[in-house]
């Protein structure tokens, strides 16, 4: 019930449209085994239309695995153990996705949510051409569509992620790897999606290649419209290409605000220790430190904030009370005791 | 029905038990790997102990091609030789031939395997060609050509004409295992350190295809069992020599098939086939064991779920 | 006296018949109680650099002296103990980089044995002690036992940094030492790096893709494009003032948080002008001859066909911050630059 009422409040401040596209509530996921991870704990979400929502946080905190729950993807031993996720239409009409099986759900899937790995590149089949694997989407899912219709639309995919057209008749070796992730992207979107979802989509590729990719992704949201979700480690990043941004720990949404709030007065001492861990480019040298220490072990029934041992700024109730994600007055939802008025004294002293 | 659902209710908590931690807890879960265990190791203390139990299994006696009885309890032969302890004195030869041989053919392989592949260049081009080549030839008939040139066809020779035809397969697997292994940063770093060849090889990366080796001569076993039994049957072996092979070439002899005597055949024979399918099991139990990929997942659905039995494999979280 | 000189290194890998040039001409020192930086992108053949060092390959002309030690004598065994001992390395992968079968002081011991004439006995164990406290690694008793599959990414890393400081080097390769690190201990392990170096006096070559950190730690930076330096200096300057276009582009492809909204669209459409004219694919084919990085340079001229020698930054920069800052590209030729420069739209 907190949660929600932390959400509205992000809506107040941020005075951003409400209109949702996705909401995940209460999302849950465990993998199976002799001590059962629980990987995703109860996360809290919604990505309104057309922003961008960025997913950041180490490798292990769970970002992937909630892509994967958001998306009916998990496969056991993963296993969605509590949550609802919902898909809202432009029609106003809403779809649990629990509810989707077989036919229905893959349907789903490409019209309407789509997705990118950062394996992606490789999941092209490498005996057939990019463009009958672009061509295979149209004839199973927009089966009235004739070949000629489906090739020129195959072509002014491929033109609208920077490739000559001409490329339809490459195979993925014969391309390099940036190129092959634009396939991937131009092949999310062939169905005109309503929501991207981008785990880690850049992360093995160079620099630049990066930059154009990330550019490309921005110019089509903008003429196209659809919403991203998009996950990465890499916070630096994630704070000019998204809107919005949850920072997750340990499982769990500890910080839920604007990208440019996080940039400039983080909440939470982890993502200040993240920020920190990024050095600036062109900043001043001085001797920087990112966070001592390593998350805690999943597998374990976690007591008090689970970022306690590694925090700068701990205080009494941070090692029995879990913090819940709220939002303090005036700000947006952070799940640390620092920002509970209940603490305001204690806080001062621990200081900002 | 009341019957299943009381063994559900028995089995769950044993097997939570079970579920506790360490490799041998796995192991000891692995019904493959019991089950193989259990053969292999009653064979063994078949051929250990057997041999003492037992009588002369050459004694002739005058009960002539007679059934199994209390007195002679798998029959006799067509000379009144006791099959049953004829069985348990092969046990031992085949047992040591197999053993042998595969130990033999193991060794070779690791040495041309992981030699080669480690030092590459020339040396392996020549080894992997000579590998090839061995793997090529029909292995069987050039037992029985090798057999027959050595002439002398007691024990020694057996093992090494057994073992000399059957090393090539897992010389390439493991000369394709060592491929990948030399390349590792780990080996790198020690190559960078400045160790010697042959530490590199025997301490970074023997030691990391350990699995692959005990597989492997699994394997050689049950081929050399095999192949033994092969050379006995058609008599290419010293009779001398009583193993289980040696018993069906007697049999065949004495058209032991055709007179009906499934006695004496059908003993030699079953150990044969148990014996290597206990090995066998060994085998896939171990590579289930070693190789968590392998290990099947079983989702707990219907009754299992409603128990709240947690699954059997543990996964690490995907990122 | 320099710890390593590295003089006209080249380096080719054969493929199907023809040749790769992986590494083109490299030159340079590195001095005791120094970062250099070389910094490219994945195929700009900076790992094949560490691999030459390292002597993991044979480079195909140019010669590596580290000290004393020139790589042509190294037919003689002394000498190539003398090579090892002296220069190691820490690998990108600490995953991949320690022996799974091992434990940790295994992996610590045998460089003391081999290197530092140590014997088996208690020691040696406190001298295994001794390089975990001295990469942090507490309590060492504890980690000495345990096998890297124990250890987190970090601690597996810092193990590894023990190992090649076992044989108390003079010159540190470090590839890509922390990016298959979490994000929050990266610079843990860089912060520890810098330590070792100036305490030990170590020359450290750190090789990365990361401009900022290579800026943060390092006095020189190289920059690396498909297998030549196309700028170097200063790290200050090559970061603050890049000259190269490539440099550029790199330093300019960085994240900043702190540009507004507004900002970051107005970099992104430049961004959009500066490659409009050019397909995706033609920026990132390869060319051989001249300026390698002309398929995708903004400012390609006619000149670019040939190949451009190393020129001075800034103009008079002899002395002074700038010194030693310079760049391949012919841009920095004034009589060059001049005449064809309205041709960059093409």
């Amino acid at each position: 019930m907190i949660t929600t009422t932390g959400i509205e409040a992000l809506h107040g401040s941020a005075g951003l449209s409400t209109d949702i596209v996705l909401r995940a509530s209460n999302v849950s996921v465990e993998y199976a085994g002799r001590r059962p991870t629980k990987a995703v704990r109860d996360v809290s979400l919604e990505l309104r239309r057309g922003e961008v929502l960025g997913i950041v946080g180490e490798s292990g905190c769970g970002k992937s695995t909630f892509a994967y729950a958001l998306t009916r993807m998990l496969r056991p031993p993963a296993r969605m153990t509590a949550g609802v996720v919902e898909y809202f239409d432009r029609d106003g009409e809403s779809v649990d996705l629990a509810t989707l099986e077989g036919d229905r759900l893959r349907d789903f899937r490409w019209n309407k949510i789509a997705m990118v790995f950062q394996s992606a590149m490789n999941a092209l089949n490498p005996v057939t051409s990019v463009g009958s694997q672009m061509d295979d989407i149209f004839r199973t899912h927009r089966p009235g569509m004739d070949k000629a219709a489906r090739r020129a639309r195959c072509g002014e995919l491929l033109e609208m992620v920077g490739i000559d057209a001409r490329r339809l008749r490459s195979y993925p070796h014969e391309l390099s790897g940036g190129m092959r992730q634009r396939v991937v992207i131009a092949m999310a979107l062939a169905l005109e999606p309503q929501i991207v979802v981008m785990d880690e989509p850049t992360t093995a590729l160079d620099v630049l290649v990066q930059r154009e990719i990330l550019d490309e992704v921005e110019r089509l949201r903008a003429e196209l419209g659809f919403s991203v979700i998009f996950i990465t480690h890499d916070l630096a990043l994630l704070l000019e290409i998204s809107d919005r941004l949850a920072v997750m720990y340990a499982g769990q949404v500890v910080e839920y605000a604007p990208a440019e709030q996080v940039a400039t007065s983080p909440l939470h001492p982890y993502t200040r220790g993240l920020l920190r861990s990024f050095p600036d480019l062109r900043g001043e040298r001085r001797e920087m430190h990112g966070i001592p220490g390593s998350p805690p072990d999943l597998r374990t029934e976690l007591a008090g904030c689970p970022f306690a041992p590694r925090c700068e700024s701990v205080f009494d109730p941070c090692r029995d009370m879990t913090p819940p994600l709220q939002a303090p007055p005036r700000a947006w939802p952070v799940a640390c005791h620092l920002h509970d008025p209940r603490y305001a004294r204690t806080t001062d002293e621990a200081g900002r | 029905m009341s019957a299943t659902v009381t063994t559900q209710l028995v089995e769950a908590p044993s097997e939570t038990v079970a579920r506790g931690s360490g490799m041998l807890r796995t192991a000891l879960r692995s019904r493959r790997l019991i089950v193989g265990l259990c053969i292999v190791g009653f064979f063994v203390l078949l051929g250990i102990v057997g041999p003492f139990l037992v009588g002369n299994p050459n004694l002739v006696s005058l009960d002539r091609a007679a059934a199994p009885s209390a007195a002679h309890w798998f029959g006799t032969t067509d000379i009144g030789q006791d099959i049953f302890a004829q069985t348990v004195v092969g046990t031992r030869i085949t047992l040591e031939i197999g053993a042998a041989a595969g130990l033999v053919a193991t060794a070779i392989s690791v040495i041309i395997g992981i030699g080669g592949g480690y030092v590459g260049g020339w040396v392996d081009e020549i080894l992997a060609l000579l590998s090839n080549v061995a793997l090529v030839i029909p292995t069987l008939p050039l037992v029985i050509v090798v057999a027959a040139f050595v002439k002398d066809t007691g024990l020694l020779p057996t093992i090494f004409v057994i073992a000399l035809t059957s090393w090539a397969a897992s010389a390439r697997v493991l000369r394709g295992q060592t491929l990948s292994l030399r390349n590792r940063d780990y080996v790198l770093a020690s190559k960078a350190l400045g160790e010697p060849v042959w530490r590199i090889v025997l301490v970074e990366i023997l030691p990391n295809e350990l699995p692959i080796i005990v597989s492997q001569f699994l394997f050689s076993m049950i081929f050399a069992i095999l192949a033994q039994a092969g050379l006995a049957f058609i008599g290419s072996q010293s009779p001398d020599l009583l193993s289980w092979g040696n018993i069906l070439y007697f049999a065949q002899n004495a058209e032991a098939l055709s007179s009906g005597d499934w006695w004496w055949f059908a003993p030699p024979g079953l150990c044969i086939a148990l014996l290597g399918a206990g090995l066998a099991l060994i085998n896939f139990g171990l590579d289930e064991l070693l190789n968590p990929r392998l290990r099947v997942y079983r989702e707990p659905r219907g009754r299992r779920q409603a128990k709240a039995l947690s699954p059997v494999v543990e996964t690490e979280i995907e990122q | 006296m320099s710890a390593l000189t590295v003089t006209d290194l080249t380096v080719d890998y054969r493929q199907h018949g023809s040749r790769l040039r992986a590494v083109d001409g490299l030159s340079f020192e590195l001095e005791p109680g120094q970062t250099l930086a070389l910094v490219g992108e994945s195929g700009s053949g900076k790992s094949t650099v560490v691999r030459t060092l390292s002597r993991f390959v044979k480079p195909s002309s140019g010669e590596i002296a580290l000290g004393s030690v020139t790589d042509r004598r190294l037919s003689r065994r002394a000498e190539r103990k003398t090579y090892h001992k002296t220069l190691q390395l820490v690998f990108q992968d600490p995953f991949a980089s320690l022996n799974p079968m091992h434990t940790v002081a295994h992996h610590l011991r045998r460089p003391l044995i081999l290197h530092g004439g140590h014997r088996r006995g208690p020691k040696l164990d406190a001298a295994v002690l001794d390089l975990l406290r001295s990469v942090n690694l507490t309590p060492p008793q504890d980690v000495a036992r345990k096998h890297p599959h124990e250890l987190s990414g970090g601690q597996r890393q810092r193990v590894a940094i023990a190992r090649a400081l076992a044989t108390n080097p003079k010159v540190l390769l470090a590839d890509e030492p922390v990016s298959m690190l979490d994000v929050s201990i990266r610079l843990e392990i860089l912060n520890l790096l810098d330590h070792l170096k100036r305490d030990r006096d170590l020359a450290l070559l750190y090789v990365t893709h990361d401009l900022a950190t290579a800026r943060h730690f390092s006095s020189q930076i190289m920059v690396m494009y498909r297998g030549e330096v196309v700028e170097r200096g200063p790290s200050d300057q090559v970061i603050l003032n890049p000259a190269h276009p490539y440099t550029q582009l790199l330093a300019s492809a960085a994240p900043d948080p702190r540009l507004t909204r507004a900002q970051l669209a107005d970099a992104r459409t430049q961004r959009a002008q500066l490659r409009d004219s050019r397909v995706a694919e033609h920026r990132e084919s390869v060319v051989d001859e001249g300026c390698r990085f002309r398929g995708r340079c903004p400012f390609a001229m006619e000149v670019c066909a040939t190949r451009p020698p190393d020129l001075p930054a800034a103009k008079g920069a002899v002395n002074g911050s700038a010194a030693g800052h310079v760049a391949r590209c012919w841009l920095l030729d004034e009589s060059a630059a001049a005449a064809p420069a309205a041709d960059s739209s093409n």
